[in-house]
């Protein structure tokens, strides 16, 4: 009999060579992986990692476009971007939900977010001080999330990529409302044209630091391509984003905040593709390490929240008991 | 690392939702809740932003039984050889048509 339910915690394989062999066999055969098959404990490691750090970046991300839900020009405008957070945070969820199939609990996870043990996407970490960076955000940050998260679908691990499914899903209308809402400034007075063009001149950059640090320069990258965790490395994701992107900045009239963009026509074997400017990485690592204009701001928040949350959590939990117990107490009374 | 389960203070529950009448509920996801209750309010709010469904299910995730993985193969793999269980296996002649 079996009766662990459907959270894998089976942690104790003996990583012998054939158990590794069988498994990259499995992986190369696009086979699943479910939470209770064996799995390598740096497979298990990874993806706890990278899930948690996915689902810490929809929980935070919800913040920078909060800013904005209560001023938001239009009733139609309002009521997208609520939606739109209130997505984010059902991301968080699913996420979080996936990663707890390997065994990690979330109360584990929060605490990793608020003590700044784990990571979240630096991109997060930049503010919103104008009603156009809503547009930049879902139109630049939704959209290099998208180029990042269609390949996760058909991530090897089972439960990430049906989560990722849902989240692909849901996330198509962010970007376009935050497209059609930079349209809609670009198309407005030469103030609103400006307040676009400035959005996008301090957006721009930091998405291409979205797709992380340089393939030679990244760490996990080869073993999570080879477990087809990843499909593409970072700097193929990041050449894909500035190709679709750049055309879109043009349509609008808008000027990416790169003077060595430029088209080339040999890129991507043949079938084109743009050069660009190089990315600032001292800035990137600045702010992953929590030196970037708004980590401390973030943290607070999410610890704010977590903290003024705490009775709530609490008097659902005394409650759900009390009544329970009063089941229990009738029942006997009835015997 | 270790991978125990640390006492989860908020249980988690399994999601089902039924697309539409005519059709099974099918798992969606799962979420934490202190009760039933607060588990289908938020499985309301969570999985069926989107029209996805007309009637949701939710199970205490620790009363689900679930067959084990290590007898997987003992389980499942006989079916595969039992293919006179299917229909493509018996030969009946063309001019008979559709059986």
């Amino acid at each position: 009999m079996y009766s662990q339910g459907l959270i894998g915690a089976e942690d104790n394989v003996e990583e012998t060579p054939e158990f590794l062999e069988e498994f990259q066999a499995r992986i190369d055969r696009e086979e699943k992986i479910e939470p209770n098959d064996p799995m390598p404990s740096a497979y298990r490691k990874t993806l706890i990692r990278q899930i948690g750090q996915h689902a810490h970046s929809e929980i935070v991300g919800m913040l920078p476009e909060g800013n904005w839900i209560t001023r938001a020009p239009t009733l139609r405008r309002k009521a997208a971007l609520l939606a739109k957070v209130q997505d984010e945070g059902g991301h968080g969820l699913y996420l979080y939900a996936a990663a707890e199939t390997l065994g990690v609990s979330r109360e584990q996870m929060t605490e990793e977010l608020l003590s700044g043990k784990a990571k979240y996407s630096s991109i997060f970490n930049y503010p919103t001080p104008t009603w156009a960076d809503i547009g930049a955000i879902g139109w630049l940050v939704d959209g290099a999330a998208i180029m990042n998260q269609v390949p996760l679908c058909r991530c090897s691990f089972g439960p990430y990529a049906r989560a990722m499914v849902r989240v692909c899903k849901e996330e198509s209308f962010h970007q376009r409302q935050g497209y059609e809402l930079m349209m809609t400034l670009a198309e407005g007075s030469p103030e609103q044209r400006e307040m676009a063009q400035d959005a996008l001149n301090r957006w721009w950059w930091p998405s291409l630091m979205m797709f992380g640090p340089h393939d030679s320069d990244s760490t996990n990258s080869d073993q999570s391509m080879k477990w087809k965790i990843k499909r593409f490395t970072n700097d193929e994701l990041r050449q894909k984003f500035v190709d679709a992107t750049v055309p879109q900045a043009e349509r609008i009239g808008l000027t990416m905040p790169d003077p060595e963009l430029k088209w080339n026509a040999d890129k991507n074997d043949g079938e084109g593709g743009y050069d660009f400017g190089s990315i600032d990485w001292d800035e990137f690592w600045r702010v992953v390490k929590g030196g970037g204009p708004m980590n401390v701001d973030r943290l607070a928040a999410r610890k704010k929240a977590w903290d003024d949350g705490a009775w709530v959590r609490e008097a659902a939990l005394a409650h759900a008991q009390k009544r329970r117990d009063r089941a229990e107490a009738s029942k006997v009374a009835a015997e | 690392m270790t991978t125990s389960h640390a006492p989860s203070l908020t249980p988690l529950w399994e999601v089902f939702i039924r697309p539409r009448n005519g059709l099974n509920h099918k798992h969606v996801g799962s979420l934490h809740a202190a009760d039933e209750d607060l588990a289908l309010r938020a499985a309301r709010d969570v999985y069926t932003r989107r029209e996805e469904g007309n009637s949701i299910w939710v199970v205490r995730s620790d009363q689900i039984v679930a067959s084990d993985p290590d007898e997987a193969s003992e389980n499942f793999d006989p079916a595969g050889e039992k293919i006179y269980r299917h229909p493509s296996f018996y030969d009946i002649p063309d001019d008979i048509g559709h059986m």
